[in-house]
């Protein structure tokens, strides 16, 4: 039995019930987070949107894989790869498990959000667009879900619809229904926005999409740190999110397809394990989710991502989502009363991300001063330049939460928003 | 160790707060635009030479305190300049933005641009810094589009 199926069976999700939620706890689990950053500061990690930290057990997971069972996939006789292929293949069930996916067939392992969103693109969008149809997007999209799209409209001539969002960062879904046209032929929608936190209705939107026949994606980078994620319940008809935010490693991610939907996709790349037989004459392709994962995949990065999930899944997941809720209800109170301050995106529905800008000071100037008080948080557009055009400011500072983080690094936050408020007003 | 105080040192703080030359200019011969996509700083320049000597120069934008500063103060350092002791200055300016902590700079012909000294142990701040020079140096050499300092 390989290593690796052992240390899983020594942490899988019901061998008893999760031991309350204790933040100290885990944070034994992530060595990074214990240091010193610039002299006598303590690290103070705010920008989990951007990525989280990993647990011991990932770090663990990259090196038992190359340590006691590196080997192709998919291909070997030999017993190594037999066993890179079953901790690869396991670790497709685990996330199928994770997202409550129907079938292990319909997680397909790309290199993050990003390339999934392409793949559909290219796999649904090239295949079934043509000149006139329309995608409908949303005001608060990350680039991600922008561009892909953008790039159709111009090959194509499909056209982009845009819902709109109001003043608190919330999307206005009375539009909706008139942007649903015949002619629409995907709805792609953030879950939990990147730049507010604003959680979008997903729910409604699938409904409100399918009653008029149209396959919805849904982007959930920033949801699946947080909360659970049933894709069946939400009836998706794509769910895509990347490993490194969710405690896994960079380079890997994940689409989540409905079966018919991705079968009826034509393939992204060519070549190995992507094709059932080749000839010079023809090629017939393998089925999914192997007809999109061509080449030697990310081996180690989806083993990884599967010890991540389950790491993450053997917590008391209320718990976390407790921890979670009151940490951001905390951090918003305690930045409205820093003299200054506006909150960017104010929805009632919001998670893991406080966007705010101050008075007199360039987000990038307080990047750098909270830098050197251990405190690390992201600045500028975060890759979602029209929200930044609808709040008519050029870039805001976000502090985003994960569940490690505690409530006197909100504490350190805004003692250390003093300390710009000093140098600069 | 790098110090708040080597960054934004007093002169840095009350130019990005009264930037000087904040102008638009009607006359200017040559103009150009730099664009920071990293943080959204954006400046135009304004510039009139003539007999090879800058006459006048001048910026309108939105910037962090350091690409401010930096813009103002270096409108202030050329004005007056030929073309080829403008160049210069860029030169020695580049060079102590992007050098290491503690190199031997020109103070002789830096001046008060010195100030900068402390942006090179703020990689991320280099581009802050750089901006408005490099915007000129596309608006002197006549290239009117914009400028990015990616």
């Amino acid at each position: 039995m390989s290593t690796l199926a052992k240390a899983s069976a020594a942490t899988a999700p019901g061998a008893g019930p999760a031991a309350p939620f204790d933040v100290e706890r885990v944070r034994r689990d992530f060595p990074i987070l214990d240091q010193e950053i610039h002299h006598g500061k303590h690290l103070v990690y705010l920008d989990n949107a951007a990525t989280s930290q990993k647990p011991q057990v990932v770090m663990d997971a990259l090196g038992r894989y190359y340590g006691a069972d590196n080997a192709n996939v998919h291909r070997g006789v030999h017993r190594l790869s037999e066993r890179a292929t079953e901790a690869y293949e396991g670790a497709r069930r685990r996330i199928r498990q994770f997202l409550n996916a129907g079938e292990d067939r319909e997680i397909v392992f790309v290199r993050g959000t990003t390339e999934a969103i392409n793949l559909v693109a290219h796999g649904w969008g090239r295949r079934f667009f043509k000149a006139g149809d329309r995608v409908v997007v949303s005001e608060m999209e990350h680039h991600s879900n922008i561009v892909p799209w953008q790039m159709l409209r111009d090959e194509l001539g499909i056209e982009l619809a845009v819902i709109p969002m109001d003043d608190e960062g919330q999307l206005e879904l009375e539009g909706l229904e008139e942007l649903l046209t015949a002619r629409t032929k995907l709805v792609s929608v953030v879950h939990v926005s990147n730049a507010l936190g604003t959680v979008n209705p997903v729910e409604r939107i699938v409904q409100l999409a399918h009653a008029r026949g149209v396959p919805v994606l849904l982007d959930g980078a920033q949801a699946v740190p947080h909360i659970g994620v049933d894709v069946r319940a939400l009836d998706a008809d794509f769910y895509v999110f990347s490993g490194h935010k969710l405690f896994g490693p960079t380079g890997i991610g994940v689409l989540y397809g409905k079966a018919e939907r991705l079968e009826a996709m034509q393939p992204y790349q060519g070549g190995g394990d992507m094709i059932r037989s080749v000839t010079f004459e023809k090629t017939t392709y393998n089925v999914i989710p192997y007809k999109f994962e061509a080449g030697t995949p990310h081996i180690s990065g989806a083993i990884a991502l599967g010890e991540a999930i389950e790491w993450f899944r053997a917590l008391d997941l209320a718990g976390v989502e407790a921890h979670e809720r009151a940490l951001l209800e905390l951090a918003t109170r305690k930045l409205r009363e820093v003299p200054g301050v506006r909150i960017i995106g104010t929805a009632r529905e919001k998670l893991g991300v406080v966007s705010f800008v101050m008075e007199g000071v360039h987000p990038h100037d307080i990047g750098t001063v909270l830098d050197l008080e251990g405190v690390a948080i992201r600045t500028g557009h975060h890759c979602a330049q029209p929200v930044m055009q609808h709040f008519k400011v050029p870039a805001t500072a976000r502090a985003s939460f994960a569940l490690y983080n505690t409530a006197s690094e909100i504490d350190a936050l805004v003692a250390a928003l003093a300390k710009v408020r000093e140098v600069f007003c | 160790m790098s110090d708040l105080r080597d960054l934004y040192q007093e002169v840095i703080l009350d130019h990005s707060k009264k930037p000087r030359n904040y102008r638009r200019m009607e006359d200017s011969c040559s103009r150009a635009e730099g664009f920071n996509p990293l943080c959204g700083d954006q400046l135009v320049l304004f510039v009139k030479v003539a007999s090879g000597i800058i006459q006048d120069i001048s910026f309108e934008g939105s910037g962090c305190a350091i690409s401010k500063a930096s813009a103002s103060m270096m409108t202030g350092a050329v004005k007056g300049k030929t073309l080829e002791e403008a160049d210069r200055v860029f030169e020695h300016f580049h060079k102590m933005v992007t050098g290491q902590p503690g190199d031997p700079f020109d103070a002789e012909i830096l001046g008060k641009l010195a100030v900068f000294s402390g942006v090179c142990e703020f990689p991320a701040r280099v581009k802050c810094a750089s901006l408005a020079w490099h915007t000129l140096k596309a608006a002197l050499k006549g290239e009117g589009q914009q400028v990015t300092t990616e």
